[in-house]
């Protein structure tokens, strides 16, 4: 047990990060896989073999995205309240592109018929791009300021909708995240196909990468200039109960570098962000397919871990009230709960770990045309 | 201010998601242990059948799970997005179970279930058949979780209200865990799943063989589910029991409801076999009863009353009016600041808090209800009668039904006389339908009777949603609904292209179809 709960928070601070990151690399390059159906996969047979490197494994890594949702339910029930029902048509779009992956991936290949197949194609291609859109411009908008606050009995309303989430910094923050994912999956793609595909994806790996060290430069550059920064001026000591409610919130001055600019050494995040993505292309194109993958997954690691450091405190800014805005000191479950789930998560992330690593190590190698041909049955 | 019918439809929402997400969750249970059956006889035996069972019925447990997925996804974002206040209030305990099951078993099942996919030339067979049972384990182990969460909603132990933080935040993780609701739901509901699997099983092995395809492999497929299912249907029912004596300690407005005891009667009470229940004039119109049988089943004694709707009423009315009081004090404490005298008058009452957020429908600032508003909360205190009483009614019945099919297929089983009884092989085609009849029904008897409550006691479903326009919640609830119906079409379109192709579909060449095929083709 951990007495502090000042310490507490911070774990759970870290440890949404860790499951948003194990998120975006494992589900991630999932979902560049499907987004690049139709753009490198050119017979039925190439996008078997792409389905077919994420078949056994994608499953396990749509957890990734379950467990974060679980995770930030109980660890910080206030944020998932209040950004699932005030980001509510964004989140209802993302669950119905979501349910395209699952039927996708298992029924696709259950009938032999070109329109079904490629109906189905184009349902994968929807369900992979839509929601990495999403998640980007809502994280945009967190650098924005949300339009939500809090009655007395700490009801959350939300005084907007859908379309005050689309403004310019936001959108390319979406533009960004899909860029990114399409990148790590065709990092993924290089690692498990031959041929005429492999090259596809070689390529596919330079151009996404290339955008998305532009894009996160960019957006780097777009905040330091021209958006103003959230800061606490006064808030009650973090190590007592949560309120967010009580505490005071200057906006419209400083920035949201002040974090990097108090501890230089936390510049190495964003660096990686912008450098892995290219390093990565370069590896590829060399044939260095597995450091290229991992480049890709420092690059996407680094991209997000960047945009929590540079809140930090803050998880969700309210626009609407910035003193009502919620910070991982107030925005928390309580210090039983978290310590419970902190020993819970001690023993279980290392053991997920494990038995995700076994079935990568057992599923390892290329696919090609032949495979797929000899075990039609069996197969996406 | 919430908006009434946004409520409504949020209501509706959760209802059709969570009953549409039922229709996938059962067979995915039951079918995951008889696939691990079916492999370890594989695996014990080496005979080939085996391992094609396995991948047969591993083919439909495939379809089948993709959309118990998709539709899992709805569920846990829906806290979130219909249910923000709910999702706030209780996120302390309540996100808990969700999170764990998250990382304890979804992970295990989902992981583990690619490898039962595509591992077959990869892995071992003893590392192959490890998967396959770890599969199994992780989907009960997940159901383990969800049902903490949902017992606790019914039975809310381990957890306490704190007014700084407005919400509930709990006290013990083991209060919580060994709920007894939740012990009793986990059997029950498990064991219905693999009623659910081995009816799957039995239905489409009886119809093989009724069309006298693939007759070893439809053989060994009803062997295997008739045993598992009469184990299964057991505990079902046996454990159905338990949870009645399980409710009449905690919900006994539920049971009330279910049973429409209007009134308190002389132990031991009689059971109402069937009849109409009229909420208004609070009887139950041409009843057939059976003396002393509920009393044993919610008492388990012949001299403990079984309270009625009316003595619930006075009992509900007192704390209501208690409820008003705590009201007023946490607006007090919210508002005008910490005194140790309201502190300590709140805590003494607030064990009825929620009793006074009951009122908050009708009017929003409760310390000014009348005595007309009183009378109507009163009244929505208790649960409607009429659904509950007949849904329960519905599911047993059809527990009932199965028992004699199981028992009937086992009892052939064990006189190697499987397939000799045309009439049993149609029963069980027709059976088919019956556990999801049952399941469904089973909930809505669980959460309808849940109401006017989320939170059992603590917090009324009205307030647990998200202020949001009732427009909203429609929009997304037409799109779901259209999306499931499509997803649902095709679903069911593979299921019965595949149970008709059966084993031919595995294309190894041994059976109907293909051996058809061959025939023809030497015939030529």
């Amino acid at each position: 047990m951990i007495t502090d709960y000042e310490t507490l928070k911070m774990i759970w601070w870290a440890l949404v990060g860790v499951l948003l990151i194990g998120f975006a690399l494992t589900d991630g390059f999932d979902m560049g896989v499907g987004a690049l159906l139709p753009v490198i996969g050119k017979e039925d047979l190439d996008r078997r073999i792409m389905i077919n490197s994420i078949g056994p494994h994608w499953e396990g890594n749509q957890v990734w995205f379950v467990t974060a949702g679980g995770a930030l339910f109980a660890a910080w029930p206030m944020v998932y309240a209040s950004a699932f029902s005030g980001l509510y048509t964004a989140l209802i779009i993302t669950l119905l592109a979501l349910f395209m992956r699952p039927v996708g991936f298992d029924y696709r290949s259950k009938q032999d018929s070109v329109r079904w197949r490629n109906n189905w194609d184009w349902a994968l291609f929807a369900g992979s791009v839509v929601p990495p859109i999403i998640f980007g411009v809502a994280f945009g908008n967190l650098f924005l300021g949300l339009p939500f606050h809090f009655d007395s009995f700490l009801r959350p309303s939300y005084e907007g909708g859908l379309l005050g989430l689309l403004t310019p910094f936001p959108l390319v923050v979406g533009v960004l995240s899909l860029a990114m994912l399409v990148m790590h999956g065709a990092a993924w793609l290089c690692l498990k196909t031959a041929a005429d595909l492999r090259a596809r994806s070689v390529k596919a790996v330079t151009v996404a990468g290339l955008a998305t060290s532009a894009l996160y430069g960019i957006c780097g550059l777009w905040l330091l200039l021209s958006i103003s920064g959230y800061q606490i001026v006064t808030m009650p000591d973090p190590n007592l109960y949560t309120d967010p409610l009580v505490k005071t919130v200057l906006t419209g001055e400083g920035s949201w570098f002040t974090n990097y600019n108090t501890w230089p050494v936390l510049w190495f995040v964003p660096l990686l962000g912008l450098l892995m993505p290219l390093l990565a292309s370069v590896l590829v194109t060399r044939g260095k397919d597995n450091l290229g993958f991992f480049a890709s997954c420092m690059g996407v690691a680094g991209i997000i871990a960047s945009a929590g450091i540079a809140l930090f405190p803050f998880v969700m800014p309210s626009s609407f009230n910035p003193n009502q805005s919620l910070t991982l000191w107030d925005a928390t479950s309580s210090a039983l709960t978290l310590n419970i789930m902190l020993m819970v998560a001690m023993v279980f992330v290392p053991t997920v770990l494990g038995y995700t690593l076994w079935s990568y190590y057992k599923m390892w190698g290329r696919l090609d045309q032949a495979h797929i041909e000899n075990n039609s049955h069996s197969l996406y | 201010m919430i908006d009434a019918s946004a409520v409504e439809v949020a209501r509706l929402q959760f209802a059709l998601t969570a009953l549409f997400h039922f229709i996938f969750v059962p067979l995915t249970l039951g079918l995951s242990f008889l696939l691990a059956i079916m492999e370890s006889l594989y695996v014990l035996t080496q005979k080939q059948v085996y391992q094609d069972m396995t991948k047969f019925w591993g083919k439909l447990f495939g379809i089948n799970f993709a959309l118990g997925v998709t539709t899992g996804l709805t569920m846990e974002f829906q806290f979130g997005t219909n249910w923000a206040y709910y999702s706030h209030y209780v996120g302390d305990i309540f996100g808990v179970p969700l999170a764990i099951e998250g990382l304890t078993a979804f992970f295990l099942e989902s992981t583990l279930i690619g490898l039962f996919f595509f591992g077959w030339q990869r892995l071992s067979q003893r590392q192959h058949l490890s998967v396959t049972w770890l599969v199994a384990l992780g989907s009960n182990l997940s159901a383990l979780w969800i049902l903490i969460a949902n017992a606790w909603m019914q039975n809310p132990v381990g957890a306490d209200f704190n007014y700084e933080t407005m919400r509930m935040e709990m006290t013990s993780f083991s209060e919580v865990f060994f709920n007894p609701v939740a012990q009793v739901k986990f059997v029950h509901t498990v064991a219905s799943g693999y009623v659910t699997g081995a009816m799957f099983v039995l239905g489409i092995s009886s119809w093989y063989l009724l069309k006298k395809r693939d007759v070893p492999f439809a053989r060994r497929s009803f062997a295997i589910a008739a045993s598992f299912g009469t184990a299964s249907i057991l505990s079902v029912i046996i454990l159905g029991d338990e949870s009645g004596y399980e409710l009449g300690d905690v919900q006994q407005a539920k049971l009330a409801a279910i049973e429409a005891e209007w009134e308190t009667h002389e132990p031991p009470a009689a059971f109402t076999v069937i009849g109409w229940p009229d909420q208004d004039a609070e009887k139950t119109h041409f009843a057939l009863r059976v003396p002393y049988v509920l009393g044993i089943i919610a008492t388990r004694s012949v001299t403990e009353p079984v309270l009625g709707i009316a003595d619930l009423k006075k009992l509900h009315e007192a704390r209501i009016r208690k409820g008003i009081v705590a009201y007023g004090l946490l607006q007090k404490l919210r508002e005008e600041g910490v005194t140790e005298e309201t502190t300590q008058a709140f805590e003494a009452v607030k064990k009825d808090l929620g009793y006074g957020l009951l009122l908050k429908q009708d009017v929003p600032d409760v310390v000014s209800a009348t005595e007309a508003d009183i009378a109507a909360a009163v009244d929505r205190s208790i649960p409607d009668v009429l659904p509950l009483f007949l849904a329960f009614r519905l599911m047993v019945g059809c527990g009932l039904i199965m028992l004699f099919v199981f028992l009937a297929a086992f009892y052939q089983s064990t006189k190697h006389n499987i397939g000799a009884s045309r009439w049993l092989l149609k029963l069980a085609v027709i059976s088919i339908p019956l556990p999801w009849i049952a399941a469904e029904s089973g909930w809505i008897v669980a959460e309808m009777g849940r109401q006017p409550w989320s939170i059992g006691e603590i917090l009324p479903t009205h307030l647990s949603v998200s202020n949001l326009a009732a427009a909203d919640v429609w929009s997304s609830l037409i799109a779901i609904v259209l999306f499931y119906t499509g997803l649902f079409i095709v679903e069911m379109y593979l299921m019965v292209h595949f149970v008709r192709k059966g084993p031919s579909s595995l294309g190894t060449g041994r059976y109907h179809f293909e051996n058809q095929a061959k025939a023809s083709g030497a015939g030529q």
